[in-house]
């Protein structure tokens, strides 16, 4: 199993590497909505519960991208069939798929994140980053949980890149909830306010269960 | 496959509890103190939700049964469960709003928890018959379906313990929905409502199964007689096609 999940991620990152499909994109999406955001919003800087919300909306829409693209190579090159057809276990996909997704998410906050503080946050993150970096990191996973899962559902549909959002976006709405209530306090104008710790709990219940619903159901997606 | 039985008995069921509800709403149950007489909304209303999302929850595990067994009725099952919760909760939209503009002065209130939890449900759950729609393979169409069905069902009580904790520690609930605090007659009144309520789904539920098998086991008789040039070809839906 460990080696069929490694041996899936090299094969993705690869992919990701020599055809540059997901991140990048990925990337300029968040960077333009933050200049939507200024421009929509008229302001020069965010802070607060404000900020915490552009940010969480921004990188949900942004990841609603990964997962459109997620299974596509799959899909369209055979990947499905040749994945079918190996002794592996078919567990093994989705692992390495929500860790691949997982990967994009924090390469793309990497630099998403920075911009964001350069581009509209009125006061640095410096003193809230652990918290910070904690939520991101939940957060992540929740969302790369869902999206492998509603990413293999729809990629199978004749109307994929409108099926998966109208499907993933209600489903991330407790996400969305717990990293901004979880941010906000963080991101206010003048120090942090004290950070509210159940939401990360939130954030770990939720990851918790549909992971384990995605590991119990993903399987049926597969069949032939 | 005959999904027709005990239709009768609860046909005349629901009928009587439903009338006798709304009798009991109309001349029995007490007008509320603070709100008056719109208040009664509350025994259409809140029925109608809860009977709503427990469809919702019984697609699920009709889901799951379906995954289990692989049998296609169950995925009839689901299907109908969710399509006919799906239209209550329409109304269940509508009743909620009237009474939120009766009782806060506004259509459409943010801060109640429950309000807001039903609305993201709902907009799941209209994704549901696009993604059948949208899948040809009738096996890979119910699969697929139970899946979502499954996620769905579970995703319900979650995202009401997510809502509810985002406001509850901000705002005091205003309404105690579960009837902890209502005088015996409004209480009395409210089950009666529930229990018609519930009645009714089930009911309708089992017609609609009744009707979508008759028609999947007339095609099936009629390709035995013409053959399958004889037939004409099916449309592309939603619903289940075999069985």
């Amino acid at each position: 199993m460990r080696a069929t999940v490694a041996a899936l991620i090299r094969k993705d990152l690869q992919l990701e590497r020599r055809s540059f499909e997901s991140v990048p994109a990925m990337l300029m999406f968040s960077v333009t909505a933050f200049v939507l955001f200024h421009f929509g919003l008229d302001r020069g800087a965010l802070a607060g519960d404000l900020a915490s919300g552009v940010l969480w909306v921004t990188l949900l829409l942004a990841a609603v991208l990964g997962m459109n693209r997620l299974f596509v190579a799959e899909r369209e090159q055979g990947g499905f069939d040749g994945f079918l057809m190996a002794p592996v276990d078919r567990t093994a996909l989705f692992v390495a798929k929500a860790v691949v997704l997982f990967a994009f998410l924090c390469a793309v906050e990497l630099v998403a994140v920075p911009a964001f503080v350069v581009l509209l946050l009125e006061p640095g993150i410096g003193q809230a980053l652990p918290e910070l970096l904690a939520v991101l990191v939940l957060a992540n996973l929740g969302i790369a949980i869902v999206g492998t899962l509603i990413g293999a559902l729809g990629v199978q549909t004749r109307a994929r890149d409108l099926i998966i959002p109208l499907m993933a976006l209600p489903l991330l709405v407790p996400v969305v909830i717990a990293a901004a209530e979880a941010t906000a306090p963080l991101l206010e104008s003048g120090g942090a306010d004290p950070f509210p710790v159940r939401w990360l709990g939130v954030l770990a219940l939720y990851d918790a269960v549909f992971g384990l619903l995605a590991y119990a159901v993903f399987d049926f997606l597969l069949e032939e | 496959m005959t999904f027709g039985r005990g239709l009768r008995a609860l046909s005349i069921a629901s009928a009587v509890l439903i009338t006798g509800a709304f009798a009991l709403v109309f001349f029995w149950a007490p007008n509320d103190a603070d709100q008056g007489f719109v208040q009664k909304i509350f025994y259409l209303h809140v029925p109608l939700g809860i009977v709503t999302l427990c469809g919702f929850v019984a697609g699920g595990i009709f889901g799951i049964q379906h995954l289990r067994t692989g049998e296609r009725a169950h995925d009839l099952r689901s299907y109908v469960a969710i399509h006919i919760a799906l239209v209550l909760a329409v109304g269940v939209l509508i009743t909620g709003s009237i009474w939120a503009r009766a009782s806060w002065g506004q259509w459409w209130v943010w801060d109640e928890p429950t309000l807001v939890s039903f609305l993201i449900v709902f907009l799941l759950y209209a994704c549901y018959q696009p993604l059948r729609f949208s899948i040809e393979d009738p096996e890979r169409q119910a699969r697929y379906a139970s899946v979502f069905a499954i996620v769905a069902g579970a995703f319900v009580p979650l995202n009401f313990l997510a809502v509810r904790m985002a406001e509850s520690l901000v705002h005091p609930r205003v309404l105690s929905t579960t009837g902890g605090a209502m005088p015996g007659e409004m209480r009395t009144t409210f089950l009666v409502a529930l229990v018609g309520m519930a009645c009714l789904f089930v009911t309708l539920w089992k017609y609609e199964l009744a009707s979508k098998s008759a028609s999947i086991q007339l095609r099936s008789l009629k390709r035995r007689l013409a053959g399958d040039d004889g037939l004409a070809p099916l449309s592309r839906s939603a619903a289940p096609q075999q069985l």
